[in-house]
């Protein structure tokens, strides 16, 4: 096995297991993070004057979507690498010869593989209860929504740990996080489709990361067209940037680097 | 040649100052007041390979800022440091193969799971072959006295099990340079007794270089022939130990047993009295008095028993610290 292959390899393996150790908290997570089923009976019921292309069993496959798609793309690297550099736990990950980046990543995949069967259980269990919203993505919209989750989570986890690095000057970098976040809430289409905003709003929205992160890959999960293109051309251009932002900072910031209780 | 040179090494941090209570948050949110703490103030000294060498110091003399220069964890203010050929702050992949940190308060071990996961992250990590790292997981378990504890999660094995498979993990590498910061904190003395082993054992083995800081004084007379001292930043000492005696306490202890009590007002005339009890008593005299005390001691008492010996040497290093302290807040 190549040996960068088998570092991953490695260190999401131990993830999984240390990951696996916490099996109540996992269907709690999931079960905390309910909030597109609340919006889904919302929207549901005011389908008939909201407008746009969705009916009520549209916007329940679409919030489902939104489920599936935020339990797949959640992010926290900023509060563990924070309490990492307050607590000086950064010191140890910084004596191993590899990049502390994968370790963060490669916890969140391990994370994403435990929680993944828990998911399809409560996907089953919404089908159950409401079989009239069933439906399964063909494989092209499959490979597609696959392709946009991956780019969604590779740029919300390089947005969140280039902000994280605000912690070598800041101890409490997650701030800027929940300033983030709140525009992540209104303008990804967590909250509504993007097609329900004002266009001016919209086209505005659609300069921004946001509606990739969500809109976009619920779009084609539930087999609705997209512009693939310019979607990937502006997660690439913002990932880009984000990948700048988080290069210079991390150099900067480890000078700056105390390694304060460690 | 070196494989540690650190020359004038420097490390200053900025620090906030607040002042308590209400008006002093106000002020402390609206304007913050800054100062410069100089933690580590100019040191030199090299330090040979295979190399196993005491870092002793109060709490806040610098030893832990100094540890984590050495190892590129922070940048030094000024100075220049190279370890194993490197500028450890550039932290090159291949500087980080060739050193470890042990801090006895930290772990890296994964809390959760057992040993055995953590070095197989370290195997891979170091680009270890899977065949040789059992090898080395094995060679080492068996110097350790480590088996069935590595496939126990980690949070269940005592603070020495533990340590002994910090140790494991951190020695994965086979690393030339051992940073080592109290690694016997809180062991009892069994424990604080096979960690010591196991260092000794690996600095013969494999000609490692370590560098040990320890309040333990015994951890630095078993392991460390030579010893630096840092005292507020600055180096106090370099040499071997017995030359800290030669240097801070030029005296010898002399102990005698008599066969009647002893008055112990009577004693002040033959060296200064450190303890008296019925028949026993210490006594401290300078080298070039003690032919002459012991030569009086014999003539004045009907003695049962005379012993001399070195004072031990964590009174001394005490002694050093509490007159350097007294010096410091004189002159301030």
């Amino acid at each position: 096995m190549n040996k960068r292959w088998r570092k991953f390899v490695t260190l999401v393996a131990a993830s999984h297991a240390e990951m696996s150790e916490y099996r109540v908290e996992l269907v709690l997570w999931i079960l905390s993070s309910i909030m597109p089923f609340v919006l889904m009976g919302l929207w549901m019921k005011a389908s008939h004057n909201a407008g746009g292309s969705l009916g009520p069993v549209g916007f329940a496959r679409y919030f489902l979507a939104v489920f599936v798609i935020r339990q797949l793309t959640l992010v926290w690297v900023i509060y563990e690498f924070e309490e990492d550099v307050v607590k000086g736990r950064l010191s140890a990950r910084l004596l191993h010869p590899i990049d502390p980046g994968w370790r963060y990543l490669a916890s969140h995949l391990g994370e994403r593989i435990a929680r993944f069967p828990f998911l399809i259980g409560v996907c089953a269990a919404f089908f159950v209860l409401y079989p009239a919203a069933f439906w399964l993505p063909g494989p092209a919209d499959a490979g597609r929504a696959f392709a946009a989750l991956v780019a969604a989570f590779a740029l919300r986890f390089l947005m969140q740990y280039a902000f994280a690095m605000v912690a070598f000057w800041s101890e409490r970098a997650n701030a800027i996080e929940d300033l983030w976040f709140f525009m992540y809430l209104f303008l990804s289409g967590f909250i509504a489709p993007l097609d329900l905003f004002p266009d001016s709003v919209r086209r505005v929205a659609e300069l921004t990361p946001f509606p990739y992160l969500v809109y976009m890959p619920a779009r084609i999960l539930i087999g609705q067209q997209v512009d693939l293109t310019k979607g990937f051309l502006v997660m690439a251009v913002w990932g880009t940037g984000f990948w700048f932002l988080y290069r210079r900072l991390w150099k900067t910031g480890l000078k700056r680097y105390s390694a304060m209780g460690a | 040649m070196a494989i540690i040179e650190v020359h004038q090494l420097v490390k200053s941090f900025r620090v906030a100052d607040k002042e308590p209570g209400f008006a002093g948050t106000l002020k402390h949110f609206v304007r913050r007041k800054y100062r410069d703490v100089e933690a580590v103030k100019g040191i030199s000294f090299d330090i040979a390979p295979g190399e196993m060498v005491g870092f002793l110091g109060p709490n806040g003399a610098g030893k832990t800022t100094t540890l984590k220069m050495l190892t590129g964890l922070i940048h030094p203010t000024a100075g220049r440091v190279t370890v194993a050929g490197s500028e450890p702050f550039q932290r090159p992949p291949a500087f980080l193969k060739r050193i470890t940190m042990v801090m006895g308060q930290k772990q890296q071990l994964i809390w959760d799971l057992p040993a055995l996961d953590s070095l197989r992250i370290n195997g891979a990590v170091y680009e270890i072959p899977e065949a040789e790292c059992q090898r080395r997981i094995k060679e080492l378990a068996d110097m350790l006295e480590l088996d069935e504890q590595l496939t126990k999660p980690v949070r269940k094995l005592s603070l020495g099990e533990r340590m002994k498979a910090e140790l494991l993990a951190a020695l994965l590498h086979r690393p030339d340079v051992l940073f080592l910061d109290e690694p016997t904190l809180g062991l009892d003395v069994n424990a604080q007794a096979s960690v010591r082993e196991f260092l000794r054992q690996y600095n013969q083995r494999y000609r490692a270089t370590i560098l040990l800081t320890s309040h333990y004084m015994a951890d630095i007379t078993a392991l460390c022939p030579r010893v630096l001292i840092i005292h507020q930043g600055k180096l106090m000492f370099d040499g071997d130990l017995d030359g800290i005696l030669a240097r801070f306490a030029p005296c010898r202890e002399i102990s005698i047993e008599t066969k009647q009590p002893i008055d112990p007002a009577t004693l002040h005339a033959y060296g200064d009295v450190l303890t008296s009890h019925g028949r026993i008593a210490r006594l401290i005299v300078r080298r070039e008095d003690l032919t002459a005390s012991v030569g009086r001691l014999m003539a004045d008492f009907d003695l049962r028993d005379l012993t001399v010996n070195d004072p031990p040497i964590e009174e001394t290093i005490a002694r050093i610290f509490t007159e350097a302290n007294a010096n410091e807040q004189t002159m301030a």
